[in-house]
């Protein structure tokens, strides 16, 4: 077959479409990592959490997360023993600067750190309309804010309040599980910063991963299991009134 | 935290969808309600409500010209929506909405206005001078053809598209209201009633607004409003009016009875930031109200004058009632937080981008177009309007 400039006129804006859509879902790339070989979670040891908000500080900085908008957040929940169903919840600027002394007596205090779940089946991921929040081979769900429309029916999606809009990119924004560390076999910036240890970087796909040996020991749960979103953020002796 | 009581998950406390989302829907909902009444005329033979048959094509069209537009506002890059058609994301029901949109607009409603004003377009290419003259015969596109059987061809093939277009016209509200109603993570959107709902309240609201410019229109050109037609509309929109309701309150008693972990929550916004907007403008004023109004004309035997205040009133309530709904689905649908321990605060601008004035300027928009259409395309008879001369038949 002949191609005539007629036929590269058709054929060239097409192409351009098909590469644009191919782009689309490709993570930004690291030499010698290859995402196949991973599915990336967290684990969050609870019991283990003094709320300090080194996290949430640690985040902020390695990421550049804008004043008032949080890619992780630290909760403090006191639950009576009178009304486990409704307990009381505060999380003044998001933990960064820890907490105050609580003001309610009796119940139990404990604290609940907050990231994107990362979720397998993550209802962010499928409404949006033009594909540019993805989940990479990896596991880990990503924004390409190239791409993004700024129509904010992610942000309602998620059951997490894990997203929300940049004020000066208007492009959807969340945690990204430290995308540009852990490719390169660093962890995540919270995990690092963590003094206790309650945030542990969780490969699924690496067998030697403590997180297996973690995981056939403990209690562990996840957020809102009956969102049937496929959480990869793993919580360690999670109280039931926590949401 | 000002505006926040109890706890919300700290990246929730801003609103994400603002009145111009409100609008949305509203409008979408105006333009399938206006064009299922006009397909009463066209395919279900209901020859009563023939003075309002064009009247409610070129309103749909108008409000469906202005649709997109509050959507534009709101995106945060409106420059790459253009995304949406070349990229759609398959499992999005948002990625949809320029496909429906596009199919609405050009496969239903302007080739059943063309249709149906070809004879007029090319009458008038032919009658009038200057830069009018320009304008129908670029409308002609054409065409200008207007024997008998060119003329039947296009009454069959405008009976065709019309039947085309009431599915259409319910995919494309029935659409938005899956766009809420498929969200699972916000239990005051997520129900398989709401496309049905919307769907509803979309006649409801578009059988009111074209039941309004009717009398309006009629009256200010002087002339005697068909009373038989205004009536015929009116006990359509009683009817619809009554289903509305009745599947607005299956979702309230289902909701009520069943008390799911989300009801303590809702049920206390409903009692305090959304009493007046939900209850006392939404229910009370703008259903239960037009309802009974409504009601009165079909049980009473009314004067003339009685039953067009009757209508007036109960058609502004109506309208007012459908966007409260509106407003209450999606500004209601954000001001509690996803862990059910909190409420936040709608605070719309007032000159902002997305802002009171330029909603209100939506608002405005649609009817200036419509006054633009009907200049252009007057949908009266031809008696009242100074015959349309004979052309000769163009061959």
């Amino acid at each position: 077959m002949n191609i005539t400039r007629r036929h590269m006129l058709v054929l060239l804006p097409a192409a351009a479409i098909a590469w644009k859509h191919v782009l689309a879902g490709t993570p930004e790339a690291s030499p010698n990592y290859t995402m196949s070989e991973h599915w990336w979670g967290m684990l969050i040891d609870l019991p283990n959490c003094i709320g300090c908000g080194n996290c949430v500080r640690a985040c902020q900085t390695e990421n550049e997360v804008p004043d008032g908008y949080f890619r992780t957040w630290v909760e403090r929940y006191h639950v009576t023993d009178y009304d486990i169903e409704n307990p009381h919840v505060d999380s003044p600027d998001g933990g960064k600067k820890g907490f105050p002394p609580a003001k309610e007596a009796g119940g139990k205090n404990f604290f609940v750190p907050k990231l994107c779940n990362h979720c397998a089946d993550s209802p962010c991921t499928q409404v949006c309309p033009v594909g540019a929040t993805f989940i990479s081979p990896d596991g880990v769900v990503l924004v390409d804010k190239t791409y993004c429309l700024g129509c904010r029916y992610c942000v309602q999606a998620c059951p997490y309040g894990c997203r929300f809009i940049h004020p000066k990119t208007l492009t959807a924004e969340k945690c990204t599980l430290c995308y540009h560390r852990i490719t390169k076999g660093l962890t995540t910036a919270c995990c690092e910063a963590c003094p206790t240890g309650a945030r542990q970087l969780a490969d699924l796909k690496n067998p030697n991963d403590p997180i297996h040996e973690f995981l056939k020991t403990h209690n562990v749960q996840i957020l809102k299991p009956y969102m049937a979103t496929h959480s990869k953020v793993l919580y360690n002796d999670l109280d039931g009134s926590v949401r | 935290m000002p505006g926040v009581e109890g706890f919300m998950y700290p990246n929730e406390v801003e609103l994400q969808w603002s009145v111009l989302i409100v609008l949305y829907p509203f409008l979408t909902g105006l333009v399938a309600g206006a064009f299922i009444l006009a397909s009463l005329e066209r395919v279900f033979q209901v020859q009563a409500v023939k003075p309002t048959y064009r009247l409610a094509l070129l309103t749909a069209l108008a409000f469906l010209l202005v649709a997109p537009l509050p959507l534009q506002l709101h995106l945060g890059h409106p420059e790459r929506s253009y995304e949406m058609y070349l990229t759609p994301h398959r499992t999005s029901a948002m990625a949809m909405f320029g496909f429906v949109y596009l199919w609405y607009l050009m496969a239903v409603l302007l080739l059943e206005i063309w249709l149906d004003y070809r004879r007029d377009i090319v009458v008038l290419s032919q009658s009038t001078t200057g830069w009018k003259r320009l304008i129908y015969r670029v409308m002609t596109l054409g065409s200008s053809n207007i024997d008998e059987h060119a003329l039947a061809i296009d009454e069959r093939v405008g009976w065709l598209v019309t039947l085309i277009g009431i599915p259409s016209a319910f995919l494309l509200h029935g659409y938005v209201g899956f766009i809420f109603g498929s969200v699972k993570a916000n239990p005051w959107w997520s129900s398989p009633l709401m496309p049905v709902v919307f769907i509803f309240s979309a006649m409801v609201s578009g059988i009111a607004l074209v039941m309004l410019i009717y009398m309006l229109v009629t009256w200010s050109r002087k002339e005697a409003i068909d009373m038989h037609c205004v009536d015929t509309v009116a006990s359509y929109l009683f009817y619809t009016f009554i289903i509305d309701f009745s599947l607005e309150m299956l979702d309230l008693i289902h909701r009520i009875y069943e008390s799911d972990e989300s009801f303590r929550s809702l049920d206390f916004m409903v009692h305090t930031k959304l009493y007046m907007s939900h209850i006392v403008v939404q229910i009370m004023l703008g259903t239960v109200a037009p309802i009974l109004l409504l009601a009165l004309t079909q049980v009473l035997k009314l004067s003339e004058m009685a039953r067009k205040r009757i209508y007036v009133l109960a058609g502004c309530l109506t309208l007012i009632g459908i966007f409260a709904m509106r407003w209450n689905v999606v500004i209601g649908g954000q001001l509690f937080s996803k862990s059910f321990l909190g409420y936040t605060t709608y605070k719309m601008g007032l000159i902002t981008r997305e802002g009171l004035l330029v909603a209100i300027v939506l608002m405005v928009l649609p009817l200036v177009i419509l006054w633009v259409l009907v200049k252009l395309l007057p949908p009266w008879p031809e008696k009242s309007s100074g015959s349309l001369p004979d052309a000769a038949p163009a061959h």
